[in-house]
């Protein structure tokens, strides 16, 4: 006999019944597409552009640029996990950066400086948790309102002039070097074991995946799911401030104006492109930071053959839609 | 009756993915009769309904409306030939008012655009024939449920409908509107409308049927004039029963447990809308309660609101003899409660998780040290239950969706096992699982009650209730009716509690019987 | 139970006016703050005159964007579009005035087909994929502008057209009111406008009535993104130049002016007209924080913008979400 819930009803399904049986060549590609198009781009770079293999370009140059964003990327994959998403990231970034700058300014040292962006980047988080978890906001909603005021809000703080500090060992975030590695690598290689490690060995972790796979079944289970999401949107924004601090600390000036521009899509596009479903319930570290990196090394590689840089910004659109089809027809 | 029938369905089979869904029914209604159409879970009520109305295309079989062979393919399409469907959940848009509900997709219009006097005229006097007067400007949401429900009425007939089928359509009323909806039937078939009551409500059947069909497994099992088929014979009809009974025995053959054992839980006067009306029940240390009823009868809302899931609006509930108000399940897995639920897709099964993190689901806070989950203690549990459970898979990290049903509800069975619970409630816990497996859970079941487990044990399949419980309580209309004890219970017994909503048998030898 | 009912209806009704009515209060009190507060200067026909001109393209891309939100859905790209569409209308300005705004529409038909198509027929989210043809329309804007900002023809009739005087009120600003208030009437007195509005409220209720949900859905954005590529004309129109921000951050401003003027975010009911109060009352708040900043009292910085857009749609979404709570619970009973 089918299987019936208490009280079946007479109306036709909203949706069609979409065929369970899975499509094989859609479900490989988006398990494995990201990472067979970073190898098959490295391929292609290292036959056709001089000093590809180098390790400072490799280190250097691609890893460098991906960094920032594949640890934003880890972030937003968090929160899609709990079958959320955070728009806010760009401008939390903004305010973090100016929260530290300020604070550099203002003589307190670096260690307060980096202790007062993380901090103010968590409270932007709890804000968008209390929102979505509180008040039933949607979470595209939510996080839609720090996306819009966000940046006005940092510009407020110092009235919309760019913020020059000089610091030293705060200078070491963006631009120094672990064993010759530049920190940001070092920092996205350190942020994506910590989090594989939470999401694969920790209790949170199993929570995590438990509440998007099925909230109403974890709830069942005792799990407290507002915690567990709210901790998701906390963690997704304190990462976007630790990125802020590294790419502030770079040009050695906050611009609340362009900082972390746009990297909300291209979180999005990191995460989409690792396999992961939007509606919740996996998630993929490794896959997140393939992808974060596959991306930028596709973009560099059409600016490199003289596509213009909004070309390649486009080709990012298209990774999106094409990623988000393959996801339609694996589920 | 030599009139000919409005509708005639022959001989409907309808299968999904080879499972039959219907074998062969028979469904006729008479124009201007109101039949009602009744069957448990999985009867196949629902799925004729859809066949009929154009939702499922049917594997074989005739139907024949007004005389000519049919075939819709389409709600729509079966709405433009005369047959309406209100649907339990209404299904009207909210935001938009009265009168544009009852209109939309046919709306008058003047000069091309839409005429909004006709339009709301209109709604009102097909309402007020309903006998319902409301400002029919208004958003539709801002009206109560039975309102709504007019108003869907109000729309097939302005289809011109000469078959209106209601699901379920007092599941959510009051009483008083309860009225009003049988006046309005009765109304409709008056003027000459043809009605299919699909409900489980049994007083209601009674009062304003004229006669009914009951399907039971795929198959039309009884069709008659209410007149001729008491409830007691309905019920039995629709959960298979013969009506002669042969000896059955309860978990302790022959007199009454000793009930000496403190008592785990008392719920008292349960209520919560829509459903819950007053449940009550009481289970003792190592005592295995059942709790019976037809579908609707409130046994899942009970054990949601015992568990913390639901909230109740009047009642009491005491552990232990204290009184307890749990939040959420968190506070009841706490209090050592364990809740098997009934839907394991909705409510249990997280399907991308393996079948180790769905065992151990409920017992991760006690798995967790430090914030790290113990693997090895994992492990161990995993392994220990899935041999007492007999769970048969390829790993215990395949996931979960892979397994078969019947494994699937021994992994959330082992879920709330693992917790070592006082007091376990399961909810249909041998639904979808095969013989040999059934009896493998019941004497584990028996096994761990003897070993001071209280178990709340809800089921619809009356023999299962008998061989495994020591004690039932019968629900009817979300209201405890009746209690059974000992070798009290019989089908018999709670057939006629479900039926008539008392016990009206003799006592039976040895057994004693709570009014 | 009759009681508890009358209580959330006259909760609903109260917000709503609130929404609706509020916005159009709140324009009429800034006004009548603005010309007590600043005088001649605020009040002129030359003030007036620009302001409204300026509004014109946003009421535009907000018509747009309210259709799309009404069917429950949002469309990011707006801005983009408009960026691409003053691209293209610049590009045939040679070609004079008419073949400039045909071209611009054209263009922002096109994305607008694309994202109906993903969104209705492919049932993939909105929110991403108009933030994905967001990404794409900007790219192909800047490609095909080829150097920092693109030029309009300085001869031909498409210069200047939408500043061109028509009362004391610029062309494209009447424009744009025909438009609004041939939306309302569409959404009001026509069955695309009606299936719209259930589309958002119950989409499976909707499509069980036989209403023709994916060709509507699809008509909206197409809608949306033509009117985005006929604003980016319009853009050109009046500055006569094209560069490389043209249209950002347009979204956002459609997004707050249709929710503050009645819309929910979420779908079912809106209101056009309302979008349009949303836009004036927006862009007045600005004009208004304009003149302060020049009397030289309280600094109020232009960073206050996104502020306030951010504190009113915050406002709202929670006045939303008490709403739509209250009725969830009712249908529920």
């Amino acid at each position: 006999m089918p299987e019936t819930t208490t009280a079946p009803s007479l109306a036709p399904p909203s949706t069609p019944t979409r065929r369970r049986t899975t499509s094989n060549g859609a479900a490989l590609a988006q398990k494995y597409g990201a990472g067979a198009l970073l190898v098959g781009l490295c391929v292609y770079n290292a036959v056709f552009t001089p000093n590809f293999l180098t390790a400072q370009t490799l280190l250097d140059v691609q890893l460098r640029q991906a960094a920032p964003v594949a640890i934003v990327a880890l972030g937003m994959a968090l929160v899609i996990a709990v079958a959320g998403i955070d728009l806010s990231v760009g401008s939390v970034m903004a305010i973090a950066g100016q929260v530290g700058a300020l604070t550099l300014l203002s003589g307190a040292g670096p260690v307060a400086a980096i202790f007062a962006a993380l901090l103010a980047a968590a409270v932007c988080g709890a804000f968008n948790g209390a929102l979505i978890v509180r008040y039933s906001v949607q979470p595209i909603i939510a996080t839609l309102i720090l996306f819009v005021a966000g940046r006005g809000i940092a510009q407020m703080l110092t009235g919309g002039q760019l913020q020059g500090f000089s610091d030293p060992t705060f200078q070491f975030i963006g631009l120094g070097r672990f064993l010759g590695i530049p920190f940001p690598v070092v920092l996205m290689v350190v942020i994506g074991a910590v989090l594989w490690f939470v999401v694969r060995y920790t209790g949170y972790g199993r929570t995590l995946l438990a509440t998007g796979g099925n909230e109403s079944a974890a709830r069942l289970s005792g799990i407290r799911v507002g915690r567990v999401k709210l901790v998701a949107y906390v963690t997704c924004s304190t990462l976007a401030g630790l990125v802020s601090l590294a790419v502030i600390s770079i040009t050695s000036a906050s611009d609340a104006n362009n900082v972390g521009l746009g990297i909300e899509l291209d979180a999005i596009a990191a995460v989409a492109v690792s396999g992961t479903p939007l509606s919740g319930g996996r998630i993929s570290v490794i896959g997140t930071v393939v992808g974060a990196v596959m991306l930028r090394l596709l973009q560099n590689t059409l600016i490199a053959r003289g596509v213009s840089r909004e070309v390649a910004q486009m080709v990012t659109g298209a990774v999106i839609v094409l990623a988000l089809f393959l996801q339609r027809r694996t589920h | 009756m030599v009139e000919a029938p409005l509708l005639e369905m022959r001989a409907i089979h309808k299968s999904f993915a080879g499972v039959p869904a219907l074998a062969g029914v028979d469904f006729h209604v008479a124009p201007g009769e109101i039949r009602a159409l009744v069957g448990q879970n999985g009867a196949g009520k629902s799925t004729l309904i859809k066949v009929l109305t154009g939702v499922h295309r049917r594997d074989a079989g005739t139907v024949l409306f007004e005389g000519h062979e049919v075939d819709f393919t389409s709600t729509q399409a079966a709405q433009d030939a005369g047959v309406a469907t209100i649907y339990q959940e209404v299904n009207l848009v909210p935001y938009r008012s009265v009168a544009e509900n009852v209109c939309i997709g046919r709306a008058p219009r003047r000069f091309g655009l839409l005429d909004w006097k006709t339009i709301n005229a209109d709604a009102q006097n097909r309402l007020a024939e309903l006998g319902v007067k409301v400002d029919v400007t208004r958003p539709l949401m801002e009206y109560p449920i039975a309102t709504q429900q007019m108003t869907a009425i109000a729309r097939a007939l302005s289809f011109d409908a000469r078959l209106v089928i209601m699901d379920e359509p007092t599941s959510s009323l009051a009483e008083a509107e309860v009225t009003v909806l049988l006046d309005a039937i009765r109304r409709l078939r008056d003027s000459g409308v043809a009605v299919v009551f699909v409900s489980h409500r049994l007083d209601e059947l009674y009062a304003v049927c004229d006669s009914i069909t009951v399907l039971r497994d795929g198959s039309t099992v009884a069709d008659a004039s209410i007149a001729e088929l008491s409830k007691y014979e309905l019920v039995s009809t629709m959960l298979g029963r013969s009506l002669t009974e042969s000896e059955r025995t309860g978990r302790h053959a022959g007199g009454i447990r000793a009930t000496d054992a403190p008592t785990v839980l008392q719920a008292t006067n349960l209520r919560r809308a829509p459903v819950l009306n007053g449940s009550t029940l009481d289970i003792k240390k190592g005592e295995i309660v059942g709790l019976a009823g037809l579908l609707g009868s409130g046994r899942s809302e009970t054990a949601r609101v015992l568990f913390g899931a639901d909230k109740i609006t009047d009642g009491e509930i005491r552990m232990s003899g204290t009184a307890v108000n749990f939040a959420s399940p968190r506070d009841a897995i706490r209090a050592r409660i364990g809740y098997c639920s009934e839907d394991r897709k909705a409510d249990g099964l997280i399907p991308d998780l393996s079948v180790r993190e769905n065992l151990t689901l409920a017992l991760l806070p006690k798995l967790t040290r430090r914030g790290i989950v113990n693997r090895k203690r994992q492990t161990q549990i995993v392994d220990e239950f899935i041999g007492r459970l007999g769970i048969k898979l390829a790993s215990p990290d395949q996931k979960i969706r892979e397994l078969s049903g019947g494994n699937q509800q021994k992994v959330l069975l082992a879920r709330w096992l693992c917790t070592k619970p006082d007091l376990l409630i399961l909810d249909e816990p041998t639904r979808g699982i095969d013989v040999g497996a059934k009896q493998e859970i019941q004497s584990l079941v028996s096994d761990l009650a003897d070993d001071g487990l209280s178990v709340l044990f809800i089921s619809s399949e009356l023999e299962e209730i008998i061989t495994s419980c020591d004690r039932v309580m019968v629900l009817r209309d979300g209201q405890t009716v009746h209690e059974l004890d000992g070798s009290a219970i019989t089908e018999e017994a709670m057939l006629h509690a479900m039926a008539e909503g008392t016990s009206t048998i003799e006592p039976i030898d040895g057994g004693q019987l709570h009014a | 139970m009759i009681n508890t009912f009358a209580e959330r209806t006259a909760h609903w009704r109260l917000g709503q006016v609130l929404q609706r009515q509020g916005a159009l209060l709140a324009l009429i009190a800034l006004i009548v703050l603005g010309t007590m507060r600043y005088g001649e200067r605020f009040a002129t026909g030359y003030n007036l005159s620009s302001v409204a001109g300026d509004d014109a393209k946003y009421i535009f891309v907000a018509l747009g964007m309210c259709f799309v939100i009404m069917t429950g859905g949002i469309d990011l790209s707006v801005g983009s579009v408009a960026a691409l569409g003053g691209v293209v209308a610049i590009k045939f300005s040679d070609a004079g005035l008419v073949p400039a705004f045909a071209a611009a529409l054209a263009a922002g038909a096109a994305v607008g087909l694309l994202n109906g198509i993903l969104v209705a027929r492919y049932k993939l989210a909105p929110f991403l994929v108009t933030l994905a043809t967001l990404l794409m329309a900007r790219g192909a804007a800047l490609q095909l502008a080829g150097a920092k900002s693109a030029v309009a023809s300085a001869t031909s009739s498409f210069q200047g057209f939408a500043n061109a005087d028509l009362f004391g009120l610029p062309v494209a600003f009447w424009l744009a009111l025909l438009l609004v208030v041939a939306g309302a009437i569409v959404l009001h007195y026509t069955s695309f406008g009606r299936t719209v509005l259930a589309c958002g409220g119950n989409e499976d209720a909707a499509a069980l009535m036989g209403l023709p949900v994916a060709r509507t859905k699809l008509a909206v954005y197409l809608l949306s993104g033509s009117l985005a590529g006929l604003a980016g004309a319009l853009l050109g129109s009046q500055t006569g130049s094209i560069d490389a921000a043209a249209g950002k951050g347009w979204e956002l401003t459609a997004i707050a002016a249709v929710v503050v003027g009645g819309t929910l975010l979420t779908g079912g009911i809106g209101s056009v007209l309302g979008s349009l109060v949303g836009v004036l009352l927006l862009q007045l708040l600005f004009n208004l924080i304009v003149f302060e900043n020049s009397r030289g009292g309280i600094q109020i910085s232009s960073y206050w913008e996104s502020v306030v857009r951010g504190a009113f749609l915050l406002a709202v979404v929670l006045l939303q979400v008490r709403l739509t709570r209250g009725d969830k619970a009712q249908s529920s009973a």
